[in-house]
């Protein structure tokens, strides 16, 4: 790109990047750090009413 | 008449109950989980054939050369500011009329999304802005309006932090999203009502779109693409909120459970 004002395009491009990947970076890594905390409180028995039912049905 | 009216009725029930039963969160997290990929394979296809559209296909402007595709990004990052927005005003109606199990918990995972693009339109409007107006930054209509609207998001997402109870929070936000959507008519009318540098709306006119098609068709692409984008990002936000809470409720329940424990035995020592 030989334009005069190509830094300015791939700024925003790139921060367009950045911002949506740390937006899919957060969730993914949101939702691993959740599922890991839910397994470890089922491992020290801890479950919902509801889970219980099932398990002792 | 009085079948037809029977029929009605039994017609409107159940369908009115499984409405109801989708907002179940159990039953969300399983439509979240089989949705999501589909929504994130199809938010990568749009977002691939978009930017080739907007790099390869679009031609130059005539008058601002290259520098026209920061359009691409800004345009439909402002379409999706004000979309999550006006989503969590609707939210915010769900949690204080309606009483929605998943209202909040949808208000909630939208103000972040809704909080990156209007930074990313703020931001990529002022690179543009540079070269095409001679500044950065401007104290018009529109730029202040929309900076108004970031700062709302902002103000949400630190009222969310600041009350524990997530049940509080979500009345205390819903009314606070509920006072700041009238910025939105003003983001959306201030080019016309007030003289702005920035320019008037091209693409949702009474008399059509003033782009060339050239140029409008990559635009539309990309916010089609953008808009799934948004879409995958809040179902995965409101399946982690269902999640948090459920880890939440899961820990007061240990925590009330050690401290029986510690009573008993406290008991049986005296």
């Amino acid at each position: 790109m030989s334009d005069p004002h190509a830094g300015f395009i791939i700024a925003s491009y790139a921060l367009t990047a950045l911002v949506v990947g740390g937006l899919v970076l957060r969730v993914l890594m949101d939702h691993r750090a959740l599922r890991r905390a839910l397994a470890q409180l089922e491992a020290r028995g801890v479950r919902r009413r509801s889970a219980r039912q099932e398990a002792t049905r | 008449m009085i079948p037809t009216l029977e029929l009605a009725t039994s017609d409107r029930v159940p369908r009115f109950s499984s409405l109801w039963n989708l907002a179940n969160p159990t039953r969300f997290l399983g439509l979240a989980d089989r949705l999501l990929p589909w929504l994130a394979a199809l938010a990568a296809a749009l977002l691939a054939v978009g930017l080739y559209l907007s790099f390869f296909v679009a031609p130059p402007d005539y008058q601002q050369g290259e520098t026209v595709r920061i359009m691409f990004i800004h345009v439909p990052a402002a379409w999706l500011g004000l979309f999550m927005y006006v989503m969590m005003s609707a939210s915010a109606l769900g949690t204080l009329v309606w009483r929605h199990p998943l209202a909040d918990v949808a208000q909630k995972a939208a103000a972040p999304i809704g909080a990156a693009f209007t930074f990313v339109c703020l931001v990529t409007g002022s690179l543009w802005g540079k070269p095409m107006w001679g500044t950065w930054w401007v104290w018009d209509a529109r730029l202040t309006s929309v900076l108004v609207l970031f700062l709302m998001y902002l103000g949400i997402m630190a009222l969310w932090r600041a009350v524990d109870d997530p049940g509080r929070a979500a009345r205390a936000v819903a009314v606070l999203t509920l006072v700041g959507v009238v910025n939105i008519p003003i983001i959306k009318f201030s080019v016309d009502w007030w003289s702005t540098l920035h320019q008037p709306a091209a693409v949702f006119r009474i008399d059509g779109p003033t782009i060339h098609p050239s140029m409008l068709w990559p635009l539309l692409v990309m916010a089609l693409a953008f808009t799934m984008l948004a879409v995958a990002l809040h179902v995965a936000g409101m399946r982690n909120e269902i999640l948090r809470r459920r880890v939440r409720s899961l820990r007061l329940m240990e925590a009330e459970r050690l401290d029986a424990g510690v009573e008993t035995a406290a008991g049986a020592a005296r």
